[in-house]
This record gives C-alpha cells, sequence and structure tokens, in this order.
C-alpha cells in the first residue's frame, strides 16, 4: 500500500520539481556569480579587495551591523523579559508591532528615517544637526537604519525559550538571596543563550546585507558612508573591467558571509526536517 | 512550535503565540516593578525614537497635503503602473509559492535522500542574501551573459524573477514546522479506511496546513511588494514597464518630492500591518485549537 | 521543546561567531571615526554622475602640486538635480560639480554658496561638452540626424529631467535644433512630442541612461559627448553622431561657503591648463584657448576630436536658464505637458 508505483513515481517527480526550481533560482544562479568574480582569475579579484574604498565599505559594513547587532540585542533581552515576565496595559500591542520592522519595505524605512532625523528638515534632526550630531548622511543614520530592519530578530528567538523554561528556576535563585543582576546573569542568560545565539547571528546576516534603507539615509559617499552593498551597486555600473569584476567581488564576498552564517544557524539548531 | 526556521514564523506568533498561548511554568505574568517600568520606559523610548516615530512621520508627511495630494499623487499615471505591477505581481509570485513552498516543504519534511540537508541550507540563501546581490545573482543567470541563451533583464520577467527569489523561504518555513508535527497515525489511519493517497491529501493534510500556508503566503506577498534591492540592477526601473512601488518611492525622495513618497509609502506601510493583524488573529485562533 | 542538546552543537560553530565578534570590534576603529590623520585635509566633492573619472585625474594631478599636498577626497557623484538637493538636505560638500547652472542656483538660494559664485573669467563654467547621438556599432537603424529619431522602430533611452541635468541638455537640443534649422516653436514642440514618443526608458542621470543603452533597453542613446567617448575609452563598443545643430553643454564647478580654503585652491586647479587637459583627456571640449588637446582615444577621429558643428547653439540663444526653465521644465512647461500626453513622465 505504501510504495505502489504510482506512489514512486510520484515521489520521484515531486523531488525533481524541488530540486530543478531550487536550483534554477537558487543553485546555478549564485554559483555564476562565484564563477564570474574568478572569472579572470585570482590576480584582478585580489587587486579589487585591495582597494581602499573596498576596504573602507567592508570596515564600514561590518562595523554598522556590530553596533545595530549590539543595540537590537540589548533591546531585545529586555524587552523579551519584559514581555514574557510582565503584564502591563498594552502588551499585547506592542508584541505585534515588534514585528512591523520586518514587513515594512527598506525604502520605506529609509524615508521614515530622513523625514525624522534628517539635518535641515527633520522633525528631531535639525535640533540634533545644532547640537552637533549628524545622522543623515553620516554613519550614525546607517546604524539606526540597519538597526530598523533587523531589530524583531533576536526577540523573536528569545521570547519563546524565555516562555517554555519558565520562572522556577529564577524564583529559586531569589528566594536563596541572589540579586536581580546575579539571577539575570547566571540563570536567565546560560539558560537562554542558545536562542539568543541564534537570534544574533541571524541578526548579523541581516544586517550585513541591508541595502534599501541604507541607500536612503547614507548618501553613498565613498569612504565615508558607502558600505558593501552600495559599493556593489556603484562598480556595477561603472565602465570597464575592473569596476565590474569589483562588483563581483564585493557580492561574492557579502555572499559568502551569508552562506557562513546561514551554516552556523544550521548548526546551531538541532536537527529537523524529518518525519517521525 | 516553530521558532527554530530561519525566514518566519508569523511574526506575531512566535512573540504572541508563546506570549499568549499557556502559563509558563512556574508563577504566572506578575506586574510591573519600579525597576522593570523604568526598563519599560527605556525600550518603549528607543522603540519609539526608531519605529514608531519614523513610521508615524510617513503617514503624516503623506497626509501633508489634505486629501486631494494624496489622491493626486497616488492616481498619477506612473504611480498606478507601478502599484499595479508590484500587487500584480506579487499576487502571481504568492500564488506560485502556495504552490512550489508547500511542495518543497513537503519533501524535505517526507522524502529522504543525499544531499537533502545541503536543500535546507539552500533554501535559506535567499533571506540570508543581500537583494542587491540577489540582482546580480539572477542576473548572471537570466540577463545579457546568460548561459542559458535568455535575456530577461528589463522585462517584467526578471520582477517576477526577483519576487520568486527573496519570498521562497517564507511558506516553506512555516508550513515545515506543521508538517512535522502532523501525526502520521492520521494518515495511516485515513489509509486504512480506505482513502486513497490523495484523497487524504486534500482532506487531512491539506486543511491541517492551510493555516501555517496561509501564514506564509501573507508573508511571502509583504514581502515581494517591499522588494527594492534585487530590482535595481534586474529590472531596469523602466516606468509603465517594470517600475515597481518601491523604486517610485525613491525616485520621488531622490526628487525632494516627500509627499509623493510619504504617499506611496503609506499603501506599503497599511498592507504590512493589516498582514500582521492577518497573522497574529490566524495565530491566536490555531493556537486556541492547537 | 526548545531544549537544545548541547552535545549536537558543535562547539566549533559557536568559536567562530564569537571571533568574528572580537574581530568586528577590532574594526570599529578603522571604520567609525572618519579617515584622515593630522597632516592630511579631506575634501568633499559632490558632483553629477559623468565626471568622476576627469575629476579623479585632476585630483591625482592636483595632489603633485604644493597646495594639493595631503588632500583626501570623499566623493558622490550621482543625477545632476538630486546631488544639488541632497546637499542642501545636509549632504557635506566643500565643492560641487553639477551639470546645470541652476544645480548650483539652489545652493546660492540654500545660502550654501556666495552669490558671485560665477563672476570669475569662465562664469563659473569648468567644463564644456555637446549634445550627441549614440547608437549601436555599425548603426544598424542608418541614423544621421534628429529627423531619424521620430521613425518608427527607434527606441530612445534618455534620462528623467526631473533628476538628471543630461536630461534638460539633451531636450533643449533636441527642441532648439529645429528652431536652428530654421523651423518654428510649433514645429519644434512637435517635434519634442513625437521625440518623447519613442522614449523607451528614463533613467534618473546620465550614467544610468548609457548603462541601460549597454544593457539593451533601447538602441539609441542621447548623451554627454564626454560619455560616449569615456565608455569608448572604457572598451564599450558603439557609434556615436555629433549632429550638425546641437546645444553647447556648459557645467559648473562652485565652492561652497564655508569650505576648506583648499577647495578653492582646487577649483583654481581645476580652471588651470593641467586641470582642463584631464578634462579633454576624458572626452570634454577644450574651451579655454591655454588647455592642451593632444590625441583623445575614443573620439570618432581621435587626431580631430572635437569637430564644431555647423549650428551649434548655447543656451543664451534659448534665452537664458531662467526662460527656459519657465518655459521647459517648470510646473506647466512644455516638458511637463508632453509628458502627460505621451505618458512618459517622473
Amino acid at each position: 500500500m505504501h510504495d505502489t508505483t504510482a506512489y514512486r513515481v510520484t515521489r520521484w517527480a515531486l523531488r525533481l520539481i524541488v530540486i530543478g526550481y531550487l536550483s534554477f533560482l537558487v543553485v546555478w544562479p549564485v554559483g555564476l556569480v562565484a564563477a564570474k568574480t574568478f572569472a579572470h582569475g585570482l590576480a584582478p579579484v585580489i587587486n579589487a579587495l585591495r582597494q581602499p574604498e573596498v576596504i573602507f565599505a567592508f570596515q564600514l559594513t561590518l562595523s554598522a551591523a556590530f553596533w545595530a547587532v549590539v543595540i537590537n540585542t540589548i533591546f531585545g533581552v529586555g524587552i523579551s523579559l519584559l514581555l514574557v515576565r510582565y503584564t502591563f496595559p498594552g502588551r499585547r500591542a506592542l508584541n505585534a508591532m515588534l514585528d512591523v520592522p520586518l514587513s515594512v519595505s527598506p525604502v520605506v524605512v529609509g524615508l521614515a528615517l530622513l523625514l525624522v532625523y534628517s539635518g535641515r528638515t527633520g522633525w528631531l534632526g535639525n535640533g540634533l544637526e545644532q547640537a552637533g550630531l549628524q545622522i543623515i548622511y553620516a554613519p550614525p543614520g546607517i546604524i539606526m537604519a540597519t538597526a530598523f530592519v533587523s531589530l524583531p530578530l533576536v526577540i523573536r528567538e528569545v521570547v519563546p525559550v524565555l516562555t517554555e523554561i519558565g520562572t522556577e528556576q529564577e524564583q529559586a535563585a531569589r528566594s536563596l538571596g541572589a540579586s536581580g543582576l546575579q539571577t539575570f546573569a547566571r540563570i536567565t542568560l546560560p539558560a537562554i543563550r542558545w536562542g539568543l545565539l541564534y537570534g544574533v547571528v541571524l541578526s548579523l546576516a541581516r544586517s550585513l546585507g541591508e541595502f534599501g534603507a541604507v541607500k536612503i539615509v547614507s548618501g553613498g559617499v565613498a569612504m565615508r558612508t558607502q558600505t558593501a552593498t552600495l559599493l556593489v551597486e556603484e562598480r556595477y555600473q561603472q565602465f570597464g573591467q575592473a569596476n565590474a569584476i569589483t562588483a563581483y567581488t564585493a557580492a561574492f564576498l557579502l555572499a559568502l558571509i551569508a552562506v557562513l552564517a546561514l551554516i552556523i544557524i544550521s548548526s546551531l539548531r538541532p536537527g529537523r526536517g524529518n518525519s517521525k | 512550535m516553530g521558532t527554530q526556521q530561519l525566514a518566519s514564523t508569523p511574526p506575531a506568533g512566535a512573540a504572541s503565540t508563546a506570549v499568549g498561548r499557556r502559563p509558563p511554568r512556574g508563577k504566572s505574568a506578575t506586574s510591573l516593578t519600579p525597576m522593570s517600568g523604568l526598563g519599560l520606559g527605556i525600550a518603549l523610548t528607543w522603540f519609539s525614537l526608531l519605529v514608531l516615530i519614523p513610521l508615524t512621520a510617513v503617514l503624516i508627511q503623506a497626509s501633508a497635503g489634505g486629501w486631494s495630494a494624496y489622491w493626486d499623487a497616488l492616481t498619477s499615471p506612473q504611480t498606478l503602473a507601478a502599484l499595479r505591477l508590484t500587487v500584480g505581481h506579487a499576487v502571481l509570485v504568492t500564488a506560485v509559492n502556495v504552490v512550489m513552498g508547500t511542495t518543497i516543504a513537503w519533501v524535505l519534511v517526507r522524502d529522504q535522500f543525499p544531499g537533502k540537508q545541503l536543500l535546507e541550507v539552500v533554501i535559506d540563501i535567499p533571506f540570508a542574501l543581500p537583494t542587491i546581490v540577489a540582482g546580480l545573482v539572477l542576473l548572471s543567470l537570466y540577463g545579457p551573459s546568460s548561459p542559458l541563451g535568455v535575456n530577461w533583464a528589463n522585462t517584467r520577467i526578471a520582477v517576477l524573477l526577483a519576487f520568486l527569489f527573496v519570498t521562497l523561504p517564507f511558506i516553506v518555513r512555516t508550513v515545515q514546522p506543521v508538517l512535522l508535527e502532523l501525526e502520521q497515525e492520521v494518515e495511516e489511519a485515513a489509509a486504512s479506511l480506505g482513502a486513497s493517497r490523495l484523497a487524504t491529501f486534500r482532506l487531512v493534510i491539506l486543511p491541517s496546513l492551510a493555516p501555517a500556508i496561509t501564514a506564509g503566503a501573507a508573508l511571502s506577498f509583504c514581502r515581494a511588494i517591499s522588494e527594492y534591492g534585487s530590482l535595481v540592477l534586474l529590472s531596469g526601473n523602466l516606468p509603465y514597464s517594470t517600475e515597481v512601488a518601491s523604486v517610485r518611492i525613491l525616485s520621488s525622495v531622490e526628487g525632494d518630492q516627500l509627499t509623493e513618497a510619504a504617499a506611496v509609502a503609506s499603501i506599503l506601510l497599511v498592507v504590512a500591518l493589516v498582514v500582521i493583524i492577518t497573522l497574529d488573529l490566524i495565530s491566536r485562533r490555531v493556537a486556541r485549537y492547537a | 521543546m526548545f531544549i537544545r542538546n548541547p552535545m549536537r552543537v558543535r562547539p566549533v560553530a559557536a568559536l567562530i561567531a564569537a571571533a568574528a565578534m572580537v574581530l568586528l570590534t577590532g574594526c570599529i576603529g578603522g571604520a567609525a571615526t572618519a579617515p584622515g590623520d593630522a597632516g592630511t585635509t579631506t575634501l568633499h566633492l559632490v558632483g553629477y554622475a559623468v565626471p568622476k573619472e576627469a575629476n579623479n585625474a585632476i585630483q591625482k594631478k592636483f595632489a603633485e602640486t604644493p597646495e594639493g599636498k595631503g588632500v583626501t577626497w570623499q566623493e558622490s557623484y550621482g543625477a545632476s538635480g538630486d546631488q544639488s538637493r541632497a546637499v542642501v538636505n545636509g549632504l557635506k560638500a566643500d565643492y560641487v560639480n553639477f551639470s546645470l547652472e541652476g544645480d548650483v542656483t539652489r545652493l546660492v538660494k540654500a545660502g550654501l554658496v556666495e552669490e558671485n559664485w560665477k563672476s570669475g573669467p569662465t562664469k563659473g563654467i569648468v567644463s564644456e561638452s555637446a549634445v550627441v547621438i549614440v547608437v549601436q556599432k555599425g548603426n544598424p537603424l542608418g541614423i544621421k540626424d534628429w529627423s531619424d529619431l521620430t521613425k518608427p522602430g527607434v527606441k530612445i533611452v534618455t534620462p528623467n529631467p526631473a533628476s538628471s541635468g543630461s536630461a534638460r541638455w539633451n531636450i533643449l537640443a533636441a527642441y532648439q535644433q529645429v528652431i536652428a534649422n530654421g523651423g518654428t516653436d510649433a514645429e519644434a514642440t512637435a517635434y519634442l512630442t513625437k521625440f518623447f514618443n519613442n522614449v523607451a526608458a528614463l533613467p534618473g542621470s546620465g550614467r544610468d541612461a548609457t548603462n541601460a543603452f549597454l544593457q539593451g533597453a533601447a538602441n539609441v542613446l542621447i548623451s554627454y559627448e564626454n560619455e560616449a567617448i569615456l565608455a569608448r575609452q572604457s572598451g564599450e563598443d558603439f557609434d556615436y553622431i555629433l549632429p550638425d545643430a546641437t546645444i553647447k553643454i556648459e557645467n559648473p564647478g562652485a565652492v561652497l561657503k564655508d569650505a576648506n580654503p583648499k577647495a578653492k585652491a582646487y577649483l583654481d586647479f581645476v580652471l588651470s591648463p593641467a586641470g582642463q587637459e584631464e578634462f579633454v583627456k576624458n572626452g570634454f571640449r577644450p574651451f579655454i584657448p591655454s588647455t592642451p588637446v593632444g590625441e583623445v582615444v575614443g573620439a570618432n577621429d581621435p587626431a580631430k576630436p572635437f569637430p564644431v558643428p555647423p549650428k551649434l547653439f548655447t543656451i543664451n540663444d534659448l534665452g537664458g536658464w531662467d526662460a527656459v526653465n519657465a518655459k521647459f521644465f517648470d510646473e506647466g512647461g512644455l516638458v511637463p505637458e508632453i509628458q502627460k500626453a505621451t505618458g512618459r513622465s517622473q
């Protein structure tokens, strides 16, 4: 009854359809980028990577992503604790609002930040600029835009863990005299560590790849506010083989980092995908 | 439930299902202490500064010229064309994803073959890959120097491809955990009662998957209409032809027409909010009957 | 359910993640502070889409002069109108090089540039060029002049007049050439309407338009002569036609009020023979008598790169920028009306 011919054929057909679909949509195109990057050998790639603009762009991307992830982790863990361990009016609404950043178009994110933090005409930006803090067209804007788009990722990994583990241990620690901080550091944090790490790596991958929002808020000035993704766009649109290779090299590097992050994430996950 | 996937569980699901579903072990949530109240205040301030105030600014800017200006901005022929293209293609792509996503999830869960683990990583690539790189990636296979001999750059097919790429993981990742949990005994029971495999699938499995598929479809739609980066290099952004809503917004921003930009952005925002609310409702319904 | 089996987790993976974090911490110092240590000056250049290569060449030479020693650059290039608006909105700039005088006037109105910026000998202009018609290699459509552009089957790409300076030059050239050839205003308007009917794409900037053409979005590109020459220098293969009647393109450069004093030195250098020579090498037309002109690779005839069209007209022949903007580009002007009529708008 299980393994009729029809069933086996269907199985194979489905398998092939899926593999074919994924090959034509993801595997082959990604492989081609790798091929195009090294089409003229390793030397042009090394040259591309040596350019000061490229080095700066990657440094800026990494540092903006780092700060965004730090901010989101602190905020994420804090808000998760508050959401799970406490009740307060508006908790459900806040819960839902926290998911908004994932559904908003990056261009809308950029516009939103621009309207508020733009130096001359922004709601708050004008005042901030007088005080000497430039957000739009400067690195802080990039960090904010990056933090915006990856905001929910840590929360969504930590909240379920916090819910599952419950408060027994924490309460036990408290009753034994531990302070809030000690409880957090010794009991809560270790319990959520894998979920937290998972969310952090996810956040990092997302932050490194942000493009649309950063394009609006940064101005894309090379050696100052041009991130790696903006560099890819700029170089692709310039003449000459050297620029094309630079674009592909930067793209390849970003893709590599993304895949590495995925591998880390999938190795942090217990096995899944098999039916019981 | 499905918190271990990359792309998503229903967004409200992960948080609100856990929060609202059943009391955690130990004492249930307490009301705020002064310390935690302060923490909440700080967190809310940051969240407002980063998310709430800017998004509100978009809505306010959109209404800056009054209703007539808002309507004019939305119905200008080029904007209408862009919105029509964006929504139309997003719906089409979501339909494709419902079929393909469920199929992929099925194969991942119920099938066994060497290299299946690799597919898991492949499916998540569109989620982790920067969108501008996704554009380059698709351009390599479907653009001017394609080994396939096609050149779909600057066409509407390119828009479809870009949407398909970025929305790939969503339905797969919402359906997979549900499939995993689905008791095979139920299927066995149906089979032993004489139902064909197809009937089992139609009458037993699909209905159980329906909420997950709907959730994934909502996310997929939302993601598609928001897409920008992959289209920059791939679609040519030709007005009336391959220009999507997000590109319209960017052009308006660069041209300092912030009200027009905010008007189109407000549409995308409203859709996003509707999606989130829908998912919240679905996940609560699922939780209630789980 | 969410219990992680510590045994299954590869410690290596977690270690990698941790190491990456530490590495990043080291990178922050490099990027969080603006580059440039003591002894160097950083100048900010905001330019329109096409003069990046020319400016970079001039900057290299400038660095060899005593005033230019130790100067590093942060640059941004894009559609002229968009860039000008960005500077008004806070994009940092010491020196601007736009396509249209109006994009500098916007800065004057915003109080960022002195009112007397064009009182110098070149009236604020730093480079010149002409509008040309770019066609595919071998000219398969047999385009010879403006009138061939309205034929069926011709797909034109020209940038968007709302954002791009190149676009405005192109439109003015397309219009005025009718009049230069003896036509009336009505005939010129009719031509422009037919022209727009054949427009297949309206990218944001002059450079974007070139790329759209190279990617096959259209079979005719209207562009700066210098852009066509530069693209051919970089290995792109196409032909370009200098029409008998075309417009003289004049691009302004200006220093901002609060700019670093070295920016003024750069502007002077740009106008010097050494600076102008680099513009010429990148395909721009010489307009200062002392400019050395050698062979220009990429031009139709490298030995005689800049033939003078018999009916070369200037913006002054059209009445100057104020009149032109009112007639053509502002709300209610010719171009928005034609765009509405033909459905090809921003």
